[in-house]
């Protein structure tokens, strides 16, 4: 395998006495679309915020492209995230700016883009995920869920990044929804030839979007492997999710009725 | 009654000391990220907009009214003595001194404060200020530094147009209904103002509108836990910024007349 995107190595956070990764060991390569699942809880968003740097791991190493990012100062932060693009998992758009002004707000304040310029940039990427220019005046609140999950996909990719990371990219739409986002997201990841990190419980999704499937449970990725083999994973915990069984390895923390 | 009352307060003591650390190190890391560039001129004039020129209602509202008041409430004292030559004296130098910058203030910590509490702490639970940060901008840069200068730059203005408004709300009163002469009235007010009555209501506003912007951007900016989380953050922020302001107005006023 060629040397790794993202590398993490021994990484752990806690939130004073809950302990949320318990020692992470991770590598994306190059162009490959990883997918990390698990039930709610487990620590999925706090993964991808360390990674991201929105989060400080307490102890390990996260590397991108080999350089180590755990400790970087703002301004070396800065020049790091200039290669991530991220959807989140509410869209997060600017409700104060229209949405073509939400599309072309990193290429305009902080890359220095012309706004005319910026503005032709943003109805590409509209026209991208299948939005009209026409949805460019609008405001964020104007749109329906799926719309602004669009959008907010469209702002993740207007710079180009190198690496793309998808918080739960499906939750609260519909099912039909749900699969042209995953058809955006297949195609935007491999147009840009980016690699790409996604958190999810949708198993559809990730089967779909995903080349490789990791499973977090207790703080730990307890199995990795390409989609294909998720169903022979021989793991009983794994099992038990992409199934959706309630009975099994993992129990739920709740109160027998 | 099972925790007794010294571990009640010891507990408040910290939590009040522990709060004094975090909004001073907010406040440091806004001075300092408001030293370097890139400053974003176009929020700076919103907020400038926003606070300022929305607020001019409420707080001429508030000054002319104050204004009425006290010349009425100083003449029903001063005849007594017949000292009736006195009241625009009076009038314009609790107005300069005192109520211009702390109703101002108080007024635009209610209206300005809190909505910046709340926009900030929307923002925040709704993981924009995230999104700012993957999008290569500094959240402090964007959303506090710009609030602060603008809180900096305005309230002054905002004051200098209180005193004014309530100069002009003593004047009506004393010349319609006290019978005053009006050039006297006038000339009585600015013989008696001195330079620095005027200049410390300013100073005063200045520190104010620091004050009332770092509470609404702090509080907004350390909420958590969604529309409950934004309607402390909001409280707060208005509470916070009421009380810093009567302190930091008597500390203000003794820097500048203790003798």
């Amino acid at each position: 395998m060629a040397s790794p995107k993202i590398s993490l190595r021994g990484v752990h956070k806690a939130f004073g006495p809950k302990k949320v990764l318990q020692g992470i060991e991770l590598d994306v390569a190059p162009g490959e679309s990883m997918v990390v699942i698990g039930g709610s809880g487990t620590g999925k968003s706090v993964l991808l915020k360390c990674i991201l740097g929105l989060m400080r791991p307490d102890s390990g190493s996260i590397k991108i492209d080999g350089e180590e990012t755990a400790d970087l100062s703002s301004r070396d932060r800065a020049r790091v995230m200039r290669k991530f693009g991220m959807l989140f998992q509410g869209g997060a758009l600017f409700d104060s700016l229209r949405v073509w002004e939400n599309v072309a707000f990193g290429p305009i304040q902080s890359d220095g883009m012309a706004p005319a310029r910026a503005r032709e940039i943003a109805i590409a990427k509209l026209g991208a995920v299948g939005l009209g220019p026409e949805i460019g005046d609008l405001f964020p609140s104007e749109l329906s869920g799926g719309m602004q999950k669009r959008v907010a996909l469209a702002r993740a990719i207007a710079r180009e990044p190198e690496i793309i990371f998808f918080d739960e990219p499906t939750t609260g739409l519909d099912p039909i929804m749900a699969d042209v986002i995953n058809d955006l997201i297949v195609k935007c990841v491999s147009d840009l030839g980016a690699t790409a990190v996604s958190i999810t419980h949708d198993m559809a999704s990730a089967r779909k979007i995903g080349h490789r499937i990791g499973m977090l449970y207790e703080g730990k990725l307890i199995w990795q492997g390409p989609v294909a083999e998720i169903d022979r994973s021989g793991n009983a915990h794994v099992d038990q999710f992409i199934h959706g069984r309630a009975e099994g390895p993992i129990r739920m923390q709740v109160r027998k009725l | 009654m099972s925790i007794p009352l010294i571990t009640v307060l010891g507990r408040m003591t910290l939590a009040f000391l522990a709060s004094i650390g975090s909004v001073s190190s907010f406040a440091f890391q806004a001075i300092r990220q408001g030293l370097q560039p890139p400053w974003y001129r176009q929020q700076i004039l919103r907020q400038i907009m926003e606070i300022g020129y929305y607020s001019l209602p409420v707080v001429g509202l508030t000054a002319i009214f104050t204004g009425m008041v006290l010349a009425l409430q100083s003449y029903t004292g001063f005849a007594r003595f017949s000292a009736e030559s006195a009241i625009p004296n009076v009038v314009v130098v609790s107005l300069t001194r005192e109520l211009g910058p702390v109703l101002a203030g108080l007024m635009v910590a209610g209206r300005v404060g809190a909505a910046m509490a709340a926009e900030i702490g929307t923002m925040r639970v709704t993981e924009q200020i995230d999104a700012l940060t993957t999008l290569s901008t500094d959240p402090f840069k964007y959303l506090v530094v710009p609030r602060l200068i603008a809180g900096i730059i305005t309230l002054p203005f905002l004051v200098l147009i209180a005193d004014i408004i309530g100069v002009l709300g003593g004047f009506l009163v004393g010349v319609y209904k006290l019978d005053f002469n009006d050039v006297a009235y006038l000339r009585n007010t600015m013989d008696f103002l001195q330079f620095q009555d005027v200049f410390s209501g300013l100073v005063k506003a200045a520190v104010f509108g620091f004050l009332i912007t770092l509470m609404g951007c702090y509080h907004g900016y350390t909420s958590r836990g969604g529309a409950q989380g934004v309607g402390m953050a909001t409280t707060s922020a208005v509470v916070s910024a009421s009380i810093l302001i009567l302190t930091f107005n008597y500390f203000i006023t003794e820097a500048f007349f203790a003798r």
